[in-house]
């Protein structure tokens, strides 16, 4: 992973091996989830890939009753809704997921601040989708 | 710091198509419809070979119409074949985006009569495949891909704002109540009828079917029926949605010395703005956008005027909680306050601050690419008096565009002056 590129393919491929990487600015350690090549915060272009835990919480989401295709293939539908949110790592990045584990037919009984575990792929999505678990 | 134009473009014409859903029309044909209208609107007239270049906004004429390359294409078809035509893409706020464009090439000097337009033709597409194409203008490898469509990416925003601020669903319908009100008037409108008249309509043909009839009194009780309202990405339903729509806006600007050649009251563009941001999980406030509140101040500063001082505005609704959001951003509203603002009618036509006269995105319709410059047609009409049946009952001398690319990834603003 060390001498892995900084892209999206690399991400992806290491979610499919049940790590969640982001990248870390080594001029001024911000840390970044998707990996980055040059840190926003400070510009340095010194950047080192960084395993994530795959916890944190639920900082907003939606139930999603007309989905994208792919989600439409899946099962999802006007009867079936899926939940997508923001999720805040508690090392402090945020990343966009899919969230499984709560009941996405009432979207007033989920919670802000819920805490979420990173799903390991299991292999039936292609190409793999970053999923959280309510923990 | 924000620089100065070295000269100012004035509008001096404008045009727009009907907007709605069009089976046998192209994109190009919905253009010139509105071009044809620019043309008789200038007073002192135009002869089509003075204008020197042509910025198109289109969003996403390729997997809605299967065309690309739009910008030569309908110039040729205008008659400006040899003239520069430049399509400019910025998501949902490419309008805003070729407006301001074409400010730039005239403040530069190289132009001094350029044409500024934005069409979008989507109902082509099934809705399956309009939200797929619109998901596409987000960050798809991590935005799309986990599921987040674009009212599911508004929806984050409504949700995170609602985390933070004692917004309601009545607050989020009242967005929609106002702006289906000022649409009625306008009778280039997609849905130019009010909540009021939708529910009745139905209501009659409920009645003609047979059967047992809703409960509904008010527009309330209507837009609560989830079988009339329904949920698309909780906690938007369908009417907190702007529609699927074609349609076709321009606007002939000039240097600002001739603008009296062609006009009497002209309208001065004096402040411009963009910027940009970064996707939805990379900000740590979704309850505002940054975008907006930095392409405002830039555009307040080259005006040097404040939000007190802006009589209306267009603000872009593409869905209620973004109006809610842009209200704030812009400067009218504090933090927190657009949801109760619309319910008491701040924001209503004859309010103390008004927003969307023209119905907004939300009743005139949102074909993505136009959106931004059909706001500018909005202001046009408004501030020479020429708005007809929603013509806001104070003289608006100074007026402000605000338009958002994708979920605030772009966000331009225009501030308007006539003297």
């Amino acid at each position: 992973m060390s001498k892995a590129e900084f892209t999206c393919a690399e991400f992806y491929h290491a979610l499919n091996e049940k790590k969640l990487m982001g990248t870390r600015c080594k001029e001024c350690h911000t840390l970044h989830l998707p990996p980055r090549r040059i840190c926003p915060n400070c510009h340095s272009t010194s950047v080192e890939w960084f395993p994530m835990k795959g916890e944190g919480k639920l900082a907003t989401f939606t139930t999603v009753a007309v989905g994208t295709t792919p989600m439409a293939a899946r099962g999802y539908d006007r009867d079936h809704h899926y939940c997508c949110g923001i999720v805040a790592l508690d090392e402090g990045p945020r990343i966009s997921a899919h969230i499984v584990g709560i009941d996405s037919q009432k979207p007033e009984s989920i919670k802000v601040g819920t805490r979420l575990k990173v799903e390991p792929p299991d292999g039936s999505y292609e190409p793999p989708v970053l999923i959280f678990r309510v923990s | 710091m924000v620089h100065s134009l070295n000269r100012r473009a004035a509008i001096v014409g404008v045009g727009s198509s009907k907007f709605g859903t069009f089976k046998h029309k192209l994109g190009r044909e919905l253009f010139t419809e509105a071009f044809l209208e620019m043309l008789d609107s200038v007073e002192r007239g135009l002869y089509i070979k003075d204008i020197e270049a042509f910025y198109l906004g289109n969003a996403a004429g390729i997997p809605f119409e299967g065309q690309g390359h739009l910008a030569p294409i309908i110039a040729d078809q205008i008659g400006l074949v040899n003239k520069p035509a430049t399509r400019v893409e910025g998501a949902c706020a490419s309008g805003g985006l070729a407006l301001r464009e074409g400010v730039i090439a005239i403040a530069s000097g190289l132009y001094d009569v350029v044409l500024v337009g934005g069409v979008e033709k989507m109902s082509d597409l099934p809705t399956a495949g309009v939200t797929d194409a619109l998901a596409t203008l987000s960050d798809t490898p991590y935005e799309s891909r986990v599921g987040i469509t674009f009212p599911g990416a508004y929806a984050l925003i409504a949700t995170a704002y609602m985390n933070k601020y004692n917004l309601t669903e009545e607050q989020l319908m009242a967005v929609s109540i106002k702006n289906h009100k000022n649409g009625a008037l306008n009778p280039k409108a997609q849905f130019n009828r009010s909540i009021k008249d939708i529910m009745t309509d139905r209501l009659i043909k409920l009645k003609e079917k047979g059967g047992p009839l809703p409960n509904w009194c008010q527009e309330l009780d209507f837009l609560k029926d989830p079988t009339a309202n329904p949920m698309v990405s909780w906690p938007l339903r369908l009417f907190d949605c702007s529609p699927i729509t074609d349609g076709a806006c321009c606007v002939l600007l000039v240097a600002e010395h001739l603008a009296r050649s062609f006009t009497e009251t002209p309208v001065y563009i004096t402040g411009t703005g963009q910027a940009s941001d970064c996707s939805l999980h990379g900000r740590a406030d979704l309850s505002t956008m940054s975008g907006t509140k930095e392409a405002a101040r830039q555009a307040y500063e080259m005006a040097g005027v404040r939000p007190e001082d802006i009589k209306m505005a267009e603000v872009h609704d593409c869905f209620t909680i973004a109006e809610i959001v842009a209200t704030e951003d812009i400067g009218f509203l504090k933090a927190g306050e657009g949801g109760r603002a619309a319910e008491q009618g701040l924001t209503a036509r004859n309010g103390p601050k008004p927003v969307n006269p023209s119905g907004g995105l939300k009743s005139k319709g949102h074909p993505v690419g136009a959106s931004g410059v059909a706001q500018v047609v909005e202001i046009w009409h408004q501030m020479r008096g020429e708005a007809g049946a929603r013509q806001i009952d104070k003289d608006i001398d100074l007026a402000l565009t605000h338009n958002v690319g994708s979920h605030g990834s772009t966000c331009v603003v225009h501030i308007y002056e006539r003297r």
